[in-house]
């Protein structure tokens, strides 16, 4: 999607910029180029992160351990989970939408700091690069995404200390993203615009990125002192030294629980956008949208040791965590209550983004649920580290998060390009990856539930039917990519003109021309204060356009 | 209302678990049950109303209007912002009971106590103080240490426990009978003996998983750790180690024989060798 922009019209590009397809490859400041740059390089490691889990699939087929070593195999799933999390995910939900909408939907012309936005980009191909050239030289980190030590400290420590020093890079970009998100968000808005006014996504992201600023530095500090350990021998979660490892624990899951946050709180942003434009409503519930986001945002800091139930935490932290765990559920779920009530009684145009935005709800709701089972710390001391935790959070971070991902392209695609993305191809791109999700990970809870742990090569021979739908499933879920990328390079050249405003949205970045000239709008940035001002009054339906359905629907 | 019964029936007549064989195994089913009925009636809900949302509102051939503008209901919110809270309120108090009456709620840094999770199961309710008394059964550890605690379970008879010295290295389970003398790899208990496992890793962190026990605790280099339970049904179940621990970790496995209480007197003395060895370090081939 990158490539066929049709060259730029604007009178005076700022100084030394480049133009035409070369801004993509340049330390372009355009905060468009720059989101379109996190989500293309977001994209390419989509699918080194898919070949990683296509390995594990493949792998897992058989029972025993026959495809890839076993060192091997921990490195693959090492890397899995960190360029997935770290390289596709958290840039791509954060960086590329946040750039390409937030200064929109501000009404800005670009970001607070475009430099430091630059910056922030420009740090993630060469940590990705280094992170996958790890494992060509010398061998990638074999402990796992969450590199407990003292396991990190006894693998090969070239590889852990590249992975450290990539994952050091990828937070720094991190938050760099979330100041200027902050500062984007609270300073640069247009006169007149109020915060109550701003579209869902804006909240999203300042939420998000005051998680991403609190958290984000307790890794890194955690990452340095585990460095220490493992190059200069320090003792710092070294049990045989004197430290202890359970303390990293702590401090690794205070950034990574609330970096799911951070993974999906930006797509409930993007969802909330999605759906009042295809349902032709309004927003349901805007201001408890706004709270229920802060609440969420605060509960996520404070939950983290729910992913330490089996490893010796006392009976009162426990107790705590499970109930502040639940209690997400109850923000989270006034969030899906208020989606369904936008569906409610709209004029639903079930087209690929729509269909992709409630597949979201569908899978977090699933996942939802199995996260409140979770909480609950009988039930976890059993199912902790098998694959009904594999089976919960993809449910969450791919059902949710990269569902939704593939919806805000089908939706945003005309905005990027001005051309529209074929719906054939995008209903089909969805039927397979529904059906090929689904398959893949349903089942993984079963074999969670019923004794097969994660993180292994090798498992109990009973499990082999079950892990092989799984594979099917992920083979599609790798076959339903073909489609997806199809669709994007045909419609870059010779999908249907879209115009400016194809889905006849209200929200600003509708409100120029597709795509957007450099400093977003020719004239004055717009002033949108109803940003999901559609639908008609109850009292002003048509009478002779309606028909009685649509009266007893409104409630009349 | 045929939603909840519906969601009702699945929860009870799904079975998802494996072979209940520990004492907390049946509690743990039951938590599962309440758990996902719930589960079932919200999932089955929210799809149902999302699939009739689709259908009953998607736009039709020519259709160019907008829905009704409405922005929102203030009553409806309250209402379903109360629902989740009251239904997690629910699990969180339920869960704890739960948790309570697996043993899990004892303090762990204290030695007496984490016996006192063998109590009764019946007495187990609300009666803390029972607890407290509980506890003078049993050898304290050396009171220098500090011993982590998993989750402790009922108790059926009042057989004495038995003790099983646990070590987990990359990549096995090393079991020890300090009353026999026993080093075997795998670990053989007797239905309806309490069972009292002190375990410690030699490397990296395990983790101590028997799915049919509904147990896990990780072992971590450096921190002692007491697991007790009590099997209930005899027959051999695997012994899974669920933290990551290297290359092997898949292979890291070994089995918990449950014994009918005569075949284990058997087994225990073929393999004693307390009478024999005298010097402490001589361990049995297992």
């Amino acid at each position: 999607m990158t490539i066929a922009l049709p060259p730029q019209t604007s009178s005076s590009p700022p100084g030394l910029q480049p133009e035409g397809w070369l801004r993509y490859l340049s330390f372009s400041l355009d905060h468009k180029v720059i989101g379109l740059q996190y989500m293309v390089a977001g994209f390419f490691f989509y699918l080194v992160g898919g070949a990683l889990a296509g390995m594990i699939r493949v792998e897992l087929v058989s029972p025993i351990s026959d495809f890839l070593g076993r060192e091997t195999y921990n490195e693959v799933l090492t890397l899995h989970g960190t360029v997935m999390i770290f390289l596709w995910i958290v840039p791509v939900v954060n960086g590329a939408f946040g750039n390409y909408l937030i200064p929109f939907y501000v009404g800005a012309r670009d970001m607070a700091f475009p430099r430091l936005n630059a910056v922030a980009f420009w740090l993630i191909p060469p940590a990705g690069f280094l992170l996958i050239a790890s494992y060509f030289i010398g061998g990638a980190a074999q402990s796992g995404w969450t590199a407990y030590p003292p396991l990190s400290l006894t693998t090969p420590a070239a590889g852990q200390v590249v992975w450290i020093l990539s994952v050091l890079l990828l937070g720094g970009s991190s938050i760099f993203g979330g100041i200027n998100f902050i500062a984007t968000v609270l300073k640069m808005r247009r006169p007149g615009l109020k915060m109550m006014q701003l579209p869902m996504y804006c909240w999203a992201m300042l939420g998000t990125s005051i998680l991403v600023v609190l958290s984000t530095p307790v890794l890194a500090g955690t990452l340095v002192l585990l460095s220490f350990d493992i190059i200069a021998h320090t003792g710092f979660f070294n049990p045989a030294l004197g430290g202890n490892a359970v303390v990293y624990q702590h401090l690794f899951w205070f950034y990574s629980h609330p970096a799911v946050y951070i993974m999906v709180l930006p797509a409930f942003g993007l969802v909330s956008e999605i759906l009042p434009v295809h349902a032709r409503k309004p927003l349901f519930g805007y201001t408890t949208m706004v709270y229920s986001i802060l609440a969420i945002v605060f509960l996520g800091l404070i939950v983290w040791a729910h992913h330490m139930f089996t490893s010796a935490t006392p009976p009162w932290m426990r107790l705590f965590f499970t109930i502040a765990t639940a209690f997400i559920a109850v923000p989270t779920g006034i969030k899906f209550f208020n989606w369904l009530a936008t569906l409610w009684g709209g004029k639903i145009a079930l087209n690929s983004a729509m269909l992709f935005s409630c597949a979201f709800i569908l899978h977090f709701v699933f996942g939802g649920i199995t996260g409140v089972a979770l909480a609950q710390v009988p039930f976890d001391i059993h199912v902790h580290d098998t694959y009904f935790v594999v089976g919960h959070f993809h449910y969450v971070v791919y059902g949710g998060t990269v569902f939704v991902i593939f919806g805000s392209i089908y939706h945003w695609y005309p905005k990027f390009t001005g051309r529209m993305l074929n719906e054939d191809l995008g209903r089909f791109h969805f039927l397979i990856t529904f059906i090929g999700f689904n398959l893949c990970f349903a089942p993984q809870h079963w074999l969670g539930l019923n004794g097969m742990p994660r993180r292994v090569a090798e498992y109990d021979p009973q499990f082999t039917l079950v892990n092989q739908i799984s594979s099917v499933g992920a083979l599609l879920m790798a076959l339903s990519t073909l489609p997806f990328l199809i669709n994007v390079f045909w419609s870059a050249f010779s999908g249907k003109v879209a115009g400016d405003n194809p889905w006849n949205a209200l929200t600003p970045e509708w409100l120029t021309s597709s795509p957007p000239p450099v400093e977003n709008w020719k004239g004055e940035a717009p002033l949108v204060t109803h940003p999901y001002g559609y639908g008609v009054p109850p009292g002003q339906i048509d009478l002779k356009a309606a028909t009685g359905r649509e009266l007893w629907s409104s409630g009349q | 209302m045929a939603l909840v019964l519906s969601g009702l029936w699945i929860g009870q007549n799904v079975e998802l678990l494996p072979v209940a064989a520990s004492l907390n195994a049946p509690i743990y089913d039951q938590l599962f049950k309440v758990l996902f009925s719930i589960g079932s009636i919200l999932f089955i809900g929210i799809f149902c109303l999302l699939v009739f949302s689709l259908i009953r509102f998607r736009r039709r051939e020519g259709e160019t209007g907008d829905g009704v503008a409405v922005e929102g209901n203030l009553q409806l919110e309250i209402f379903w912002t109360a629902i989740p809270a009251v239904v997690v309120l629910f699990v969180g108090i339920y869960s704890y009971d739960i948790y309570d009456r697996m043993g899990g709620m004892v303090p762990l840094s204290d030695p007496h106590s984490m016996h006192g999770a063998m109590m009764s199961s019946q007495a187990s309710d609300s009666d803390v103080s029972a607890v407290i008394q509980a506890s003078v059964l049993g050898t304290p550890p050396e009171p220098s240490e500090r011993i982590w605690g998993g989750i402790g379970s009922g108790q059926v008879s009042a057989a004495p426990t038995l003790p099983v010295e646990v070590t987990a290295l990359q990549f096995a389970f090393l079991f020890h009978y300090p009353q026999g003398n026993i080093t075997s790899g795998e670990l053989h208990v007797q239905k309806g003996q309490p069972v009292e496992l002190r375990m410690e890793a030699r490397d990296v962190i395990h983790a101590f998983w028997v799915p049919e026990f509904r147990l896990k605790q990780d072992i971590i280099p450096g921190q002692p750790t007491l697991l007790s339970f009590t099997p209930i049904k005899a027959g051999s179940y695997p012994i899974i180690c669920a933290e990551l621990c290297g290359p092997y970790h898949g292979g890291m496995r070994s089995t918990v024989v449950v014994h009918e209480p005569d075949e284990f007197a058997t087994w225990f003395e073929k393999n004693n060798t307390a009478t024999v060895a005298v010097a402490p370090g001589a361990s049995s081939t297992g």
